[in-house]
């Protein structure tokens, strides 16, 4: 590149603002596993997170098959930790038209407003990650809106054996919307195994335009052709404008607030510690509050704690360990704890806490 | 998402209807009744298919 290109190029960035709270994906280095480090059995159903954050599985019709999806340890990736890791432990090599397995990671439509050019348009923007695979490996990364005419776009990459970056730049587009609002805005899908419903046109790759199935996937191989298969990807990054920047670091602190707008564990970590203060709003029961912060995307789902006996109250000189328990949630910056306990009178006070490390509660307003 | 439970739940008054009692891929949650929830978007399309239905609470 000659000294003049490159100053048209640094020219782009500095008009496009990527320097700086540039990348617009949650969790691009893979630094956090709230739920699990490593999930068995994936691939059975549909929109679930198995294991990194903001990091889903989406199916089309279900495969025979079936992988492990972990956060794997980088040691040969400068400047990366950690990486998503998909590895194929039953393999499914006779594919129906409908099957399709995609990792998605989705864009809440608040978190993506500076794409947007105008109420129906959207401006360039370039998504890169790096990956490698234990073969050489072709994948699709689709870039899709929900809303507006013109919703999706792809590219095919061929992974590599070792780490290398991939990019593709999204070009400016009309009739193309994104909603600032907290659904999702834009979904960013990794392709690694489908059915000609989705394989069977041409890989739509010059422009955001209206979804045609068939040319969604075209060109990609099946990470269930083999027990062999593995796919790491890592440092993936969304920037406005037509150029991949340099990954964008941030601590593991931000990018743990970040995820706890869409998950969280009320009790991760601090077991044997105060919980929630209780009041005994009757004569058999404790009720807490817990002020979510981050205020969550939306009001969350409480999912069902490990085991009631995972937790005890203290109270008027007493451990009662509980018989049952019960989260709910009111609004996204408010949840309520609800614990069964033995006899005690009403209007005490008191507090609760976790008993072992196997406590969770958890809460979940992901997209 | 495979749901195969939906029953309304009840706050302490037992009166006031606060969220959805449902088992979603073989997971107990308590799911609010917020339009904007994954899961209860989730369950409304699954009570419109026939014979699901959210039951009474207690």
């Amino acid at each position: 590149m000659t000294k003049a290109a490159e100053l048209a190029k640094m020219g782009e960035v500095l008009t496009n603002s990527q320097i700086g709270r540039k990348n617009i994906i949650t969790n691009g280095a893979m630094q956090i596993s709230q739920r699990s480090a490593s999930a068995t059995g994936v691939g059975a159903t549909d929109n679930v997170y198995p294991s990194l954050d903001r990091y889903a599985v989406s199916l089309g019709a279900t495969s025979a098959g079936r992988f492990t999806m972990s956060q794997s340890v980088v040691t040969d990736l400068n400047g990366f930790s950690n990486a998503l890791k998909i590895d194929c432990t039953t393999a499914d090599t006779s594919v129906a038209a409908g099957e399709a397995l995609m990792i998605q990671h989705r864009i809440e439509g608040l978190s993506c407003q500076q794409i947007k050019a105008s109420s129906t348009s959207t401006n360039a923007y370039t998504i890169s990650f790096y990956a490698k695979s234990n073969a050489s490996r072709a994948i699709v990364l689709e870039s899709k809106h929900t809303e507006g005419t013109n919703q999706q776009i792809s590219s095919l990459h061929t992974i590599g054996t070792s780490w290398a970056r991939y990019t593709m730049t999204v070009p400016a587009s009309s009739s193309t919307e994104i909603d600032n609002d907290n659904t999702t805005g834009i979904t960013i899908s990794f392709w690694i195994h489908a059915g000609t419903t989705y394989t069977g046109g041409t890989l739509n790759t010059t422009s955001l335009a209206a979804t045609t199935q068939a040319n969604r996937a075209a060109g990609i191989g099946s990470i269930f052709a083999s027990t062999d298969n593995t796919l790491e990807i890592t440092g993936l990054q969304l920037e406005v404008g037509s150029v991949a920047t340099p990954f964008e670091h941030r601590s593991f602190g931000e990018e743990l607030v970040l995820c706890q707008r869409y998950f969280r564990d009320l009790c991760s970590g601090i077991n044997g510690s105060v919980l929630s203060l209780v009041t005994h709003y009757a004569t058999t029961n404790a009720v807490g509050t817990f002020v979510l912060s981050p205020v969550m995307r939306t009001t969350p789902t409480a999912i069902a704690v490990s085991s009631a006996s995972h937790f005890t109250t203290y109270s008027a000189g007493a451990a009662r360990v509980c018989s049952a328990i019960a989260t709910d949630s009111f609004a996204p910056n408010i949840a309520r704890m609800t614990g069964i306990i033995s006899s005690i009178t009403a209007g005490y006070s008191g507090w609760i806490q976790p008993n072992t490390t196997s406590a969770t509660m958890q809460i979940t307003a992901e997209l | 998402m495979n749901i195969t439970k939906a029953k309304y739940r009840l706050d302490l008054d037992g009166k006031t209807k606060i969220g959805i009692e449902t088992t979603i891929n073989g997971i107990n949650m308590n799911v609010p009744l917020d339009p904007q929830n994954t899961e209860y978007i989730a369950i409304q399309e699954w009570a419109k298919i026939d014979d699901n239905t959210i039951e009474d609470a207690d």
